[in-house]
């Protein structure tokens, strides 16, 4: 008998008793009826507590935020689905595009890229205000995986209509079998003495800029 | 493809690996006792970790309604496993992930180095995991002449440090900062010699070590917190960003879990990662946490491989009385709540699970005969904490008990005489049984007094109550029971048994006043 099949049997034969399968109580909290402006100032305490970088924009003052933002850095990595139109002010400061490099199918940006780049700028899925967390699903304007790890620095755009407040209202936005990042602040350790210390693998930086309208 | 079971029923099949106290659990825990920076270090952890979860906790209004959404989830997962990993499966397999069953420890870690091997590769890079712990891949690898990175800080630590794990989050708990900086300086290769003990430095210089390392690793293996059955989704819960490196950047990912790490379906996920962050580290959220489900092309590793393994899981679910030690999300909760374990620290319990649930779990993934392992389930003083504390409400010191009841069972079953304490327990149960019995018993007071000597201590009980005098000693009994006392002060007058008399049970409404009353 091969391991699947034995281990497969072990485990009827340990249900002989058949033990029933229990109804699961949901009542916990399932959806919220927060407002836009609870929302994102929920997040941004909670972001805050993270040490994270939050700032919250008009929609027409991001091109602004994100060129003070990448003011003094050297390259930076993008994916090729976040709109152009995002980095208009930088290019201009810069006098065309020379610092972004993007990360597109069939011109794959290599680790080695990656790692000389100072900064990554995505967009975002879904995020949960209560936890203070944002999750890439890899879409389009949020690229590979290891666009957003690599770089020390991650700049996130996080659309205001895209806050939940918990997280089951979030998983009702999401498909499972996309690869998924949950990101709630930089990376960190609370390996020594069980104190939390930010900045170990993952990009020690981490920016919000949450998007109005 | 399912469908009932018609085989013979086998007979549990234990689990082997660094699942054992080697030595028994009171023999260890003094040993440890007597470290006191052990002490210290675990005990201002542990203290840390107790008030950040419990500062969490009480800010969610619905914790208790998600722990038991939480348990009822698990209880369905343990009825249904068979299918469920069924399911897993097909849909793991059906996105380019490939399924492989691992009976026990040996198995799992042949599967796992032949894999390594395929890939031409003398290293790999790993991601904390307790199912690689307990099957001891690392040790194994090594005898293969693979190298494994622990990436985790604090199994890095741990690998540096040649030492063992002693909690299951937190596996250098037992360290605190300036021996993390000892260890760094004398095993880190090319580590700045000014390195000061401060964390944030020490997690710098272990961002500077292992970087090269997750930039060019061809092969990682990891352990997962959760499966999805209805998408084939794997689940790994991290902070450092080591897991992310290690499941985003090597072409080749191993994964090794435990077949009762299952979930049914998407929104059972939303229950526990409220339950697992909160209980853990006490955050609201853990910094990281990645999904994949087989393999993404043209993102992450296209080689992707899962080891499922059941090494005395099957035997556990057998159990009915302990099958629910298999809930465990592997928080570690409990143990931080636990006064033994803050005391003795997780190298007394021997197995790479300590704490409460270690107690249980190990018993039941190896049999309680195994080694020492009977040990383990008299390492707690009962209290409850560790239940008060479970996200996912296993009763644990319920489980304690029925294995020390399994411990006692198979002792008896061993021998041909009944042992002292099953003399002690026949004699007691017959002399509680009724008043008349105990009248009798009592008549030997004196008989404890002539034993106490002038001074009235007894300072040596013979036999097995001997362990009772050994650090106390017993006063003299009275010279008589309150029993016999109270026939004596309520002596009806013509001399009539009293109501206790020995050799009376009492009937009809009981005197409850003195002798004023009527």
């Amino acid at each position: 008998m091969n391991a699947r099949e034995e281990i497969l049997g072990r485990l009827r034969s340990a249900l002989r008793d058949t033990p029933a399968v229990p109804e699961v109580p949901r009542d916990y909290r399932r959806a919220s009826g927060l407002g836009e402006e609870q929302l994102i100032e929920l997040l941004t305490d909670r972001l805050v507590d993270y040490k994270a970088n939050v700032f919250v924009e008009e929609a027409a003052a991001v091109p602004q935020r994100l060129a003070a933002l990448l003011e003094g850095t050297g390259n930076y990595a993008v994916p090729h689905g976040l709109a152009e139109t995002v980095f208009a002010e930088a290019d201009a400061r810069d006098g065309g595009s020379g610092r972004r490099l993007t990360d597109a199918p069939g011109q794959r940006l290599s680790v080695a890229a990656l790692d000389a780049v100072d900064a990554v700028v995505t967009g975002s899925a879904v995020a949960v205000a209560e936890t203070g967390t944002i999750i890439l699903d890899a879409g389009p304007d949020q690229g590979r995986r290891v666009i957003s790890l690599v770089p020390d620095r991650h700049i996130c755009l996080v659309r205001a209509g895209d806050i939940t407040a918990i997280l089951p209202e979030a998983l009702q936005r999401l498909d499972a079998t996309r690869p998924q990042t949950w990101i709630s602040g930089p990376s960190a350790t609370s390996d020594i003495e069980l104190e939390r210390v930010e900045g170990v693998h993952g990009p020690r930086t981490l920016d919000v800029v949450i998007v109005r309208g | 493809m399912s469908g009932t079971f018609l085989g013979m029923p086998s007979l549990p099949v234990f689990g082997t690996g660094n699942l054992h106290e080697h030595e028994p659990f009171p023999k260890a825990a003094h040993r440890e006792l007597g470290n006191a920076q052990l002490r210290a270090n675990l005990g201002h952890a542990t203290r840390t970790i107790r008030d950040k979860r419990l500062a969490v906790v009480s800010e969610l209004p619905d914790w208790e309604e998600l722990r038991d959404a939480g348990r009822a989830i698990k209880e369905s997962v343990m009825a249904r496993l068979p299918e469920l990993l069924e399911a897993f499966e097909a849909n793991f397999t059906a996105r380019g992930g490939t399924i492989h069953w691992a009976r026990d420890a040996g198995e799992a870690n042949s599967i796992v180095a032949a894999l390594i091997r395929d890939q031409g590769a003398d290293e790999v890079v790993k991601v904390k995991s307790m199912a690689t712990q307990e099957i001891g891949l690392n040790e194994y690898l090594e005898e293969q002449g693979i190298a494994a990175f622990e990436t985790d800080l604090a199994e890095l630590i741990v690998q540096l440090d040649h030492d063992k794990p002693s909690h299951i989050l937190v596996p250098a708990i037992h360290k605190n900062r300036s021996q993390v900086r000892d260890i760094f300086l004398r095993e880190m290769d090319g580590v700045d010699p000014g390195l000061t003990n401060d964390p944030a430095r020490l997690a710098a210089a272990a961002r500077a070590h292992l970087r090269r390392k997750f930039l060019s690793a061809k092969v990682a293996v990891s352990g997962a917190n959760f499966a999805l059955a209805d998408s084939g989704t794997l689940a790994v819960v991290e902070s450092e960003g080591n897991g992310r490196m290690c499941l985003t950047l090597p072409e080749t990912l191993i994964t090794v879990m435990g077949v009762e790490k299952l979930l049914p379906a998407w929104e059972d996920l939303e229950v526990f990662m409220q339950l697992l962050p909160r209980s853990s580290t006490g955050e609201r959220m853990n910094p990281y946490t990645s999904l994949w489900t087989g393999v993404t092309p043209d993102d992450g590793p296209q080689n992707v491989h899962l080891v499922l393994l059941d090494n005395g899981r099957s035997a556990a679910l057998a159990d009915e009385m302990g099958r629910s030690a298999l809930h465990c999300i592997r928080c570690s909760a409990c143990m931080n709540v636990c006064p033994v374990y803050e005391r003795t620290g997780g190298h007394a319990y021997g197995s790479t699970y300590p704490g409460p649930i270690g107690a249980i779990l190990s018993p039941l993934l190896t049999g309680i005969t195994a080694e020492e392992n009977n040990s383990l389930p008299y390492a707690s003083s009962l209290c409850g904490a560790c239940y008060d504390a479970c996200p996912v409400k296993i009763n644990i010191p319920d489980i304690l008990v029925h294995l020390r009841g399994e411990d006692v069972d198979s002792k008896r079953g061993k021998k041909k005489l009944p042992s002292q304490m099953d003399l002690g327990m026949k004699a007691a149960a017959w002399a509680l049984s009724s008043g008349k019995n105990l009248g009798l018993v009592e008549k030997a007071l004196p008989l404890g007094r002539i034993a106490a000597g002038p001074d009235k201590k007894i300072t040596k009980l013979p036999g097995i109550a001997a362990g009772w005098t050994q650090s106390r000693d017993i006063p003299a009994p009275p010279g008589q029971s309150f029993r016999q006392w109270w026939n004596k002060e309520h002596q009806a007058p013509e001399g009539a048994p009293g109501p206790y008399a020995p050799g009376t049970e009492p009937t009809g409404p009981q005197p409850t006043g003195t002798e004023e009353n009527p």
